[in-house]
């Protein structure tokens, strides 16, 4: 274990002096960051005129679960895509060769390699719009509130992440029509409005087959104090579940990998 | 790859030779475990590679000509800091090694100057100290002078020379220079076609692929092309040049012949030179 924890300290240390050498990408990205986000919140204030709700939410609620898609978005920025993002660049170069033959999780070195601290400053910001919105929809943070909500964001991270993986890991078979990233993206977007906003089928889709209701409804829900026990354990079997899958996928596809390339 | 069987020796430095496609990357692949073999056997180091067991990987270190491992934007230093935290090796330790290592090879500040900046030979010595920090007992090293210029062909050669004789690790290389193969390889494996068409010593695979030897002589008095009859396969005859090429058994006799007929001024005896047969035998493409 201190051997993982050492190499996650050299990897992130290595990453942020490769940032360093392109500082000008950090300002370029926190100024996309904070457009793109003044862009969604015009898109999402036009769902709401005077006294208007939105699949029962009021403004300030549907800001939470913007808010809570902000943090995801910048999760994605921050670790997911950075890392991810390369496992399709490493099978087109082999240089994922590398990676198998170092005496560590394979895994682990593909999804924490590197990350980008840019990302940062959209997690903050989602947070901050978060519990903006939620001090105006008047609910009160008691230390068990802020655990859950911090759980159950780890639970979308887990699912967020595992499904990413999964998608991802594709790139052994298809490694040069496969943009994995954007698939993602439009995916992860659907979650930028509570659920309740989509009819009957598609709600029970990002429920339990493409899970994003748990990336964003569910914690603000949880602010709300409007959630079920039973979902909340529904959200961590279905994380445990994605991961695990994703972990055997990855088996999986390193076993093809080393039968067939050359 | 069919029927390729062979054992290598701990400390021995073997290297393989083929053209393009002929099966020594994939031999390679197969032994430190990136390729399964689809029957047969592979045991390195006492390990199954194919399971890529930790243990097996502490001791093994691959190193690809075309593709590296060093991180581009960085110094190599950050880069033997990740392998250092990967393998586990104490920080003291690590330095030791990095200092010991880039003494053998002549790396100095480069270590601290961005990878990208680097010449494909300092990024080459560079990516070997990265593979070697870790000690491993078993080198495999896939066109490791690939682009280098023969200054630099000639110190990596030399490094790894050094190496094999310093640690005793096991070393397997494979080459598109043949002078890497006769500077370093006193055994070497031919692959041809996916089968193993010689293992043995270079001179030996010499012999086989050319059984002639090469005779020049030079005459003090022109000769014409009868007067070599019977005593081998003219090359060339000017003036009083001459190159014949003789079976190896009947040498002897043939050189004692032509020192009766002629006057002779000068006479040498050779061998082919393995890289042109090497050469020849890979545009052939057939043996």
């Amino acid at each position: 274990m201190g051997r993982y924890w050492r190499t996650l300290r050299r990897f992130w240390g290595t990453a942020l002096a490769t940032q360093l050498e392109y500082q000008a990408n950090a300002l370029i990205e926190l100024l996309a960051v904070s457009f793109s986000l003044g862009g969604s919140l015009l898109l999402l204030s036009l769902f709401f005129g005077p006294g208007r709700e939105l699949g029962g939410w009021s403004w300030n609620q549907a800001l939470m679960v913007q808010g809570f898609y902000t943090v995801f978005d910048g999760m994605s920025s921050t670790w997911l895509r950075p890392n991810l993002g390369s496992i399709v660049t490493h099978v087109r170069e082999g240089t994922l060769d590398f990676v198998l033959l170092k005496p560590i999780d394979s895994q682990f070195w593909v999804s924490l390699r590197t990350f980008t601290p840019a990302g940062l400053s959209e997690v903050a910001l989602g947070l901050g719009l978060a519990g903006w919105g939620a001090h105006q929809s008047g609910v009160v943070f008691t230390p068990a509130v802020l655990i859950t909500v911090l759980v159950m964001l780890m639970v979308g991270g887990v699912i967020l992440y595992s499904l990413w993986f999964l998608i991802a890991a594709t790139s052994i078979w298809f490694v040069k029509t496969w943009n994995a990233t954007e698939v993602l993206r439009a995916l992860l977007a659907s979650g930028r409005y509570p659920i309740e906003a989509y009819p009957a089928p598609l709600r029970l889709l990002f429920t339990l087959v493409l899970p994003v209701a748990f990336l964003t409804t569910v914690p603000a829900e949880v602010l709300l104090g409007r959630v079920s026990l039973p979902l909340l354990a529904l959200g961590m079997v279905l994380a445990t579940g994605f991961f695990t899958a994703a972990r055997a996928f990855w088996m999986f596809a390193l076993r093809h990998y080393t039968s067939a390339s050359s | 790859m069919r029927d390729v069987s062979f054992a290598i020796a701990p400390g021995e430095m073997v290297g393989f030779l083929g053209a393009n496609g002929a099966g020594k990357t994939t031999t390679l692949k197969m032994l430190c475990g990136l390729i399964h073999p689809s029957a047969g056997e592979v045991l390195v180091a006492g390990h199954r590679p194919q399971r890529r067991h930790p243990d097996f990987l502490r001791r093994i270190t691959l190193v690809m000509g075309q593709k590296q491992q060093l991180i581009w934007d960085l110094p190599p230093m950050d880069s033997l800091r990740v392998n250092a935290a990967v393998y586990g090796i104490p920080d003291r330790v690590a330095s030791r090694r990095i200092a010991e290592l880039s003494d053998l090879l002549e790396l100095g500040e480069e270590l601290t100057r961005p990878v990208r900046k680097l010449s494909l030979g300092q990024r080459m010595k560079a990516e070997l100290l990265a593979a070697l920090l870790h000690e491993p007992e078993v080198l495999f090293l896939d066109e490791p002078t690939l682009g280098l210029d023969v200054n630099a062909q000639m110190r990596v050669r030399q490094f790894l020379a050094d190496y094999n004789r310093r640690t005793g690790a096991t070393v397997l290389l494979t080459s598109h220079y043949m002078a890497d193969i006769t500077a370093l390889c006193p055994r070497v494996m031919l692959i041809h076609q996916g089968q193993l068409f010689h293992d043995g010593a270079l001179d030996r695979l010499a012999s086989r692929l050319a059984p002639e030897r090469h005779v020049r002589l030079e005459l003090e008095q022109p000769a014409p092309a009868e007067a070599f009859t019977g005593l081998g396969q003219l090359d060339r005859l000017e003036n009083c040049e001459v190159n014949l090429r003789v079976d190896p058994a009947a040498l002897t006799s043939v050189v004692a012949q032509i020192l009766e007929r002629f006057e002779v001024r000068d006479l040498e005896v050779n061998d082919p030179p393995i890289d042109q047969l090497i050469g020849e035998l890979f545009r052939q493409g057939s043996l």
